[in-house]
């Protein structure tokens, strides 16, 4: 046993080292991608183990199916929308019967700091019948993680691991335990048991469905959730997640302990929950994420005698992550004030490109090229090229998901519009840009795709790519875009006027072209500087 | 004893150096810590906030409630007054004075100071040109951990051990500007 000071994301990693881990997997995404940049470092300081960037969630997921199947332990990490990617994998693993342990580290972000939405993965490991497990401290990371391999073993199905991002992103003391070894390879022999055909998927569902009870009971008993009883009769506080902490946070201001159920398994243990409400007149739902088991107390017929108090009634605010003072007024108290200062109002400072970025010579030759098309529809993706959405560019129109820049282009060409201009990253383009790709090829869609290749996945702090930018041409001519329209162009001031002189002849092309703009990250660039100087210095 | 920090800064200007080496100190002196960061976007020339809570007591929340914060440590003057609504009635609030002006509706400079001036406890700090007389404009941070350093529940000598330590794989001449520049800090805090 020892003491380590640890973000919650490493104390997952580092749990599932001591799980004995074989291989990990996953597509960096904020804020879970410090659990596999963790376990890449660890990997290479102990030789192991095994711990790779994936093109995306999904294929990183196939990846740790393939390791469960072989009886070995792994897990497969992810942003919440991350899981949407992976969506199709994980819904059919709940169906096969796991072997090795496979734990899926999903980190959702409520409030939207880094993400286009706040969805809730409670909601999806209950759509797909799969074992929750919320830490709402480092160590419960830890101790969480390690119980999930356990579990997953023990029920042969995967279990998901939710983390938010103050837990991802705090640092806080852990206990670690001592590291178990990792399983032999060994093949189960039932293998039909992983033959979605309908007549054996047909029976891995009833399978799932009859062993659920287990399972359920399970969790019900599991340590993570917890009781305590209350001096305040008729009032009880029912915390999932991060909430307890803030709960806690506030509990010395209240005149009276309510009772209080906090639930960390899911899925949640419904006979507990009864229990515990049974004698309240009224409960207080404080959830870190979605209305999740407040709906469910609600239902579609709420309780006769029963005051439920949440996101939905209006005591919690309906979207949004928690903090103390939210819960704080939930909770009945006065505010605490600090100090303030009359007549100060203070600009905004939003999230901009850097100074020299590469992206931002590109979005100025972009719309310099396409001053002369003032109908010009300019679709866009997720990263750091998002933010040519904002002053000074404001250069696109458009982010919705990982790769939807170029099907959306698509879209809006095969609508009748001309031109259309897609934009996307160069890690985001290996992602999920290929394949749509491939589809305007398919049909010789009129639209230009801007590809600004800055040699690394910038906006998560810099993992390789992929493939090498030098790699990136062949992949398009690969799919078959038109050579003549095809362009590899140096994203760089002094080659402005040319490249907007590219751009503008291709945008004006009534076909398919495809341009990228190539310059390295200078965050990138002045860390790898930084690096062989540190090195010539040790020397 | 609790002891609850507001870093606040711009991406970039290593707010979270400044948290690392402040906790690191902390739990080797047997304090409760928990220290809530931000990664991601926000660190793309946007405002960085960290939350930093010392504690003799176990902590249950890792964000800062309102009007609880003990000191607001920033390394830039318009961001120090950002997260005033966490700052307890007699809180500090100690800046560098230099402006990040990435904004193109930056106040004046002068108005700025002159706000965080006339609250009840304020420190201003010329950390940037303190950091370049140490030997480089990068160890403005540390400047500012040492103009913190008379108020942090942790000693002096504890400071400058993890500033060694993490500036360690940098090379000798790093770990002595962070030094200096450490020192300077204090000394101006101190006139």
């Amino acid at each position: 046993m020892s003491e380590m000071v640890l973000l919650g994301d490493e104390a997952v990693a580092l749990a599932a080292v001591h799980a004995g881990l074989t291989a990990a997997y996953g597509y960096p995404g904020t804020p879970s991608t410090e659990i596999l940049e963790y376990l890449i470092r660890h990997s290479r300081e102990h030789g192991g183990p095994r711990a790779e960037w994936c093109a995306n969630e999904k294929t990183a997921y196939e990846a740790a199916l393939g390791v469960s199947y072989a009886g070995r332990r792994t897990m497969v990490t992810m942003k919440h929308v991350g899981l949407n990617v992976a969506a199709d994998p994980f819904m059919n693993s709940a169906l096969v019967t796991v072997n090795g342990g496979l734990v899926v580290a999903v980190a959702d972000d409520p409030g939207m700091h880094s993400s286009q939405n706040e969805q809730d993965s409670r909601v999806f490991a209950d759509f797909a019948r799969v074992v929750c497990l919320e830490p709402a401290s480092h160590q419960e990371a830890y101790d969480m993680t390690r119980e999930a391999f356990d579990i997953s073993e023990r029920f042969h199905t995967p279990v998901m691991i939710r983390l938010v991002t103050r837990l991802a992103h705090s640092r806080g003391i852990v206990t670690v335990g001592e590291a178990r070894a990792e399983n032999p390879p060994h093949r189960d022999v039932h293998s039909s048991a992983w033959v979605l055909l309908p007549g054996n998927a047909r029976r891995q569902w009833r399978a799932l469905l009859d062993r659920f009870d287990d399972i359920r009971a399970y969790v019900a008993a599991s340590r993570f959730n917890t009781v305590e009883r209350g001096a305040d009769g008729g009032f009880g506080v029912i915390t999932t997640g991060l909430a307890r902490n803030y709960f806690v946070e506030n509990l010395d201001d209240l005149p009276a302990r309510p009772a209080h159920l906090h639930v960390g398994a899911y899925p949640y243990p419904a006979a507990a929950i009864r229990a515990f409400v049974a004698p309240l007149t009224r409960v207080l739902l404080l959830e870190e994420g979605y209305p999740y088991i407040e709906r469910a107390l609600r239902g579609i017929v709420p309780p006769a005698h029963l005051d439920i108090q949440g996101r939905e009634s209006g005591e919690v605010p309906p979207d949004g992550e928690l903090n103390p003072d939210i819960v704080r007024a939930a909770l009945g108290l006065p505010a605490r004030t600090g100090v303030v200062v009359q007549g100060l109002s203070l600009p905004n400072r939003p999230p901009q490109l850097c100074a020299g970025c590469p992206h931002g010579d590109s979005f100025h030759s972009i719309t310099a090229a396409l001053s002369a098309f003032p109908d010009a529809i300019v679709t866009a993706d997720i990263g750091c090229s998002t933010l040519g959405a904002l002053p000074p560019y404001n250069a696109i129109e458009t982010c919705v998901c990982m790769g939807a820049s170029v099907g959306m282009a698509k879209g809006a060409a095969d609508a009748g519009y001309h031109p259309v201009v897609a934009v996307i990253g160069d890690s985001t383009f290996l992602h999920s840009g290929v394949t749509p790709l491939m589809d305007a090829v398919a049909a010789d869609t009129p639209m230009t795709l801007i590809i600004l290749d800055n040699k690394t996945v910038a906006m998560t702090g810099g993992q390789p790519t992929l493939r090498s930018s030098s790699e990136l041409e062949a992949v398009v001519r690969g799919l078959g875009v038109p050579p003549a329209h095809l362009h590899v162009v140096e994203a760089h001031p002094r080659r402005m006027a040319e490249n907007t002189e590219i751009l503008r002849r291709e945008v004006n092309h009534r076909g398919l072209s495809v341009v990228i703009g190539v310059r390295e990250c200078i965050e990138t660039a002045k860390r790898s500087k930084q690096e062989r100087t540190a090195a010539a210095a040790q020397e | 004893m609790k002891f609850d920090i507001i870093l606040a800064g711009v991406g970039g200007q290593g707010v979270l150096s400044v948290s690392a080496i402040i906790a690191s100190s902390a739990m080797k002196e047997g304090l409760a810590v928990k220290q809530s960061e931000v990664h991601g976007m926000s660190q793309r020339g946007g405002a960085v906030l960290a939350n930093l809570r010392l504690s003799d007591r176990p902590i249950a929340s890792d964000l800062i409630p309102r009007g609880s914060a003990s000191l607001i440590l920033s390394m830039e003057p318009l961001e120090s007054l950002r997260y005033l609504e966490f700052l307890s009635a007699d809180g500090t609030v100690i800046t560098a004075t230099n402006p990040v002006a990435n904004i193109t509706d930056y106040p004046p400079v002068d108005e700025v100071l002159a706000q965080i001036r006339g609250l009840p406890h304020a420190l201003t700090i010329d950390a940037e040109s303190l950091a370049r007389k140490a030997g480089s404009a990068r160890a403005t941070n540390m400047v500012m951990v040492g103009a913190a350093s008379p108020l942090l529940p942790v000693s002096f000598e504890t400071l400058e051990h993890f500033v060694q330590t993490i500036f360690a794989g940098k090379g000798t001449k790093v770990v002595e500007t962070n030094l200096k520049a450490l020192h300077a800090g204090r000394a101006a805090a101190s006139e």
